[in-house]
């Protein structure tokens, strides 16, 4: 697991950002968390950035749409999907458990 | 309603049959296009598939997903006319596809400038594939209009090495979507990338007899070129629509919800004339999220649904990549409206908004995406301007 912040930073709406390898994002959607890898599979671009209306995020570039609870892509250009993780909170705590990459088939 | 049939196979007619299936139409959907190619995306045609950078499959639009849309494909098909009160969309073959519902999708076509071989524009893949070959050969490049097209070809033609001269009739370049003040930045772009920007000048002849080999500018200098790319506008495909009992005034008209003044007829996309409630108007948008969000909201209206749609689809936005750097547009600007920079300086990244009445009503960014998500949201918010 990896710690995110306290619970209270991440507001209704917004993001925040994990600059690992690969940058994971948590977004607030209105109360509930997710967290999804925060570059966009069209060009490279930082999810956080983006304009989230209830589960979706729309890429700050180019404007493709990403379902944050599943990661599926909702709106083009973008044809593939953006890994999900699991969120836990505890103790008032955001963790964040990193989903296995994918195999490169 | 047993039959819809959406006319024009690009990313608004796409994003029509994907907004049916997804509000729950069971009926059947056909989609005509005259291009024989399977929908894709044009912005890169004048950009990554232009450089070589993104392959035909990339800016193929269709996901597996569009496979369960069932949908009676009838590409390099042209609609010749619309039979309302018979109701149906006929062929340039006379085959006449009789259908409950019309979505119009027809989209624009490049204006063009008559010249001999060597003389390009760009809107379709078969025109990016011939300009692509062309700037192959190196040499020297002439684009005629400064706009959107003619700024990404410049940008595209000068990376691949070629000599480029852009030609402006206006005094500024993108003076009417952004404004003279920000018009002359664009200006700048050109300039700092090594392309040369001739403005206030139109063109007089495109001179050559089997190949073009030079342009020939009204004040009587010569501009030799190896290749030219017109891009000087766009005209909206609905000719074909004429007698139909259609409004038309540029595009064809609708409202807020993209209904046509027929029953059961909507248009969406470049070749429709929509009441924008940002802007208080009646307008014909060229831009790439109109032909993406429009179908939503037209789809609703065809069906008879009443549907809430995301608070951004309600201003205006389009951007632009060109020498590196990602402009980015959002509102509606009219004559008077004031542009003032809040973030960086115009010769680096920079964002700018403009204001009527001290009231925000557009803003432009330059490689600044999260200030502009900001305003972006913050116009949404505003809500109607008057």
């Amino acid at each position: 697991m990896i710690p995110v912040c306290a619970l209270g930073e991440i507001h209704p709406g917004e993001a925040v950002r994990l600059d690992g390898e690969p940058p994971i994002s948590v977004f607030n959607a209105n109360g509930e968390l997710y967290a999804i890898d925060d570059t966009c599979t069209h060009q490279d671009a930082s999810l956080a950035d983006g304009w989230l209306e209830g589960c979706l995020i729309e890429c700050p570039l180019h404007a493709s749409c990403f379902d944050l609870r599943t990661g599926e892509p909702t709106g083009p250009p973008a044809k593939v999907g953006v890994r999900t993780h699991e969120v836990v909170v505890q103790d008032g705590h955001v963790y964040v458990v990193v989903a296995p990459v994918p195999a490169v088939t | 309603m047993r039959t819809i049939t959406v006319v024009g196979a690009s990313i608004a007619g796409l994003s029509a049959a994907r907004a049916l299936r997804a509000q729950e139409f069971a009926g059947r959907i056909i989609v005509i296009g005259d291009e024989t190619h399977e929908p894709y995306d044009r912005p890169p045609l004048s950009k990554g598939f232009l450089d070589g950078s993104a392959s035909l499959d990339d800016i193929t639009l269709s996901t597996p997903d569009d496979k369960l849309l069932d949908i009676d494909w009838r590409l390099g098909s042209k609609a010749a006319a619309l039979d309302t009160s018979a109701r149906a969309v006929v062929l340039e073959t006379g085959e006449r596809v009789v259908t409950d519902g019309v979505v119009l999708a027809t989209g624009a076509r490049a204006r063009e400038m008559p010249g001999p071989a060597g003389v390009h524009t760009l809107r379709t893949l078969n025109d990016a594939i011939a300009l692509k070959e062309a700037l192959k050969q190196g040499g020297s490049l002439v684009v005629i209009g400064a706009g959107f097209i003619g700024a990404e070809v410049a940008s595209t033609a000068r990376q691949l090495g070629l000599d480029v001269t852009v030609v402006e009739a206006l005094p500024t370049p993108m003076a009417g979507p952004l404004g003279t003040q920000m018009g002359q930045v664009c200006a700048d772009l050109h300039r700092r990338n090594g392309v040369r920007l001739i403005t206030g000048v139109p063109v007089a002849a495109l001179l050559g007899d089997d190949r073009v080999r030079a342009v020939l500018l009204a004040d009587g200098r010569e501009i030799p070129a190896d290749a030219v790319v017109v891009g000087i506008g766009a005209i909206p495909n609905v000719e074909w629509l004429r007698g139909s009992g259609l409004a038309i005034e540029g595009g064809v008209v609708t409202d807020a919800r993209c209904v046509t003044t027929v029953p059961n007829v909507v248009a969406v996309g470049d070749c429709a004339s929509a009441f924008n409630e940002h802007a208080g108007c009646v307008l014909r948008l060229e831009h790439w999220t109109s032909a993406v969000q429009q179908p939503k909201i037209a789809a609703a209206g065809l069906l008879g649904r009443t549907s809430v749609h995301a608070a951004r689809f309600s201003v205006p936005y389009f951007w632009s990549d060109q020498y590196g750097s990602h402009l980015q547009f959002a509102g509606h600007r009219r004559d008077g409206d004031v542009a003032e920079i809040v973030e960086g300086s115009p010769d680096g990244p920079f964002a700018a908004v403009y204001r009527r009445d001290s009231r925000p009503v557009a803003v432009l960014a330059v490689d600044q995406p999260r200030v502009f998500g900001r305003w972006r949201r913050e116009l949404a918010s505003e809500g109607v301007l008057s």
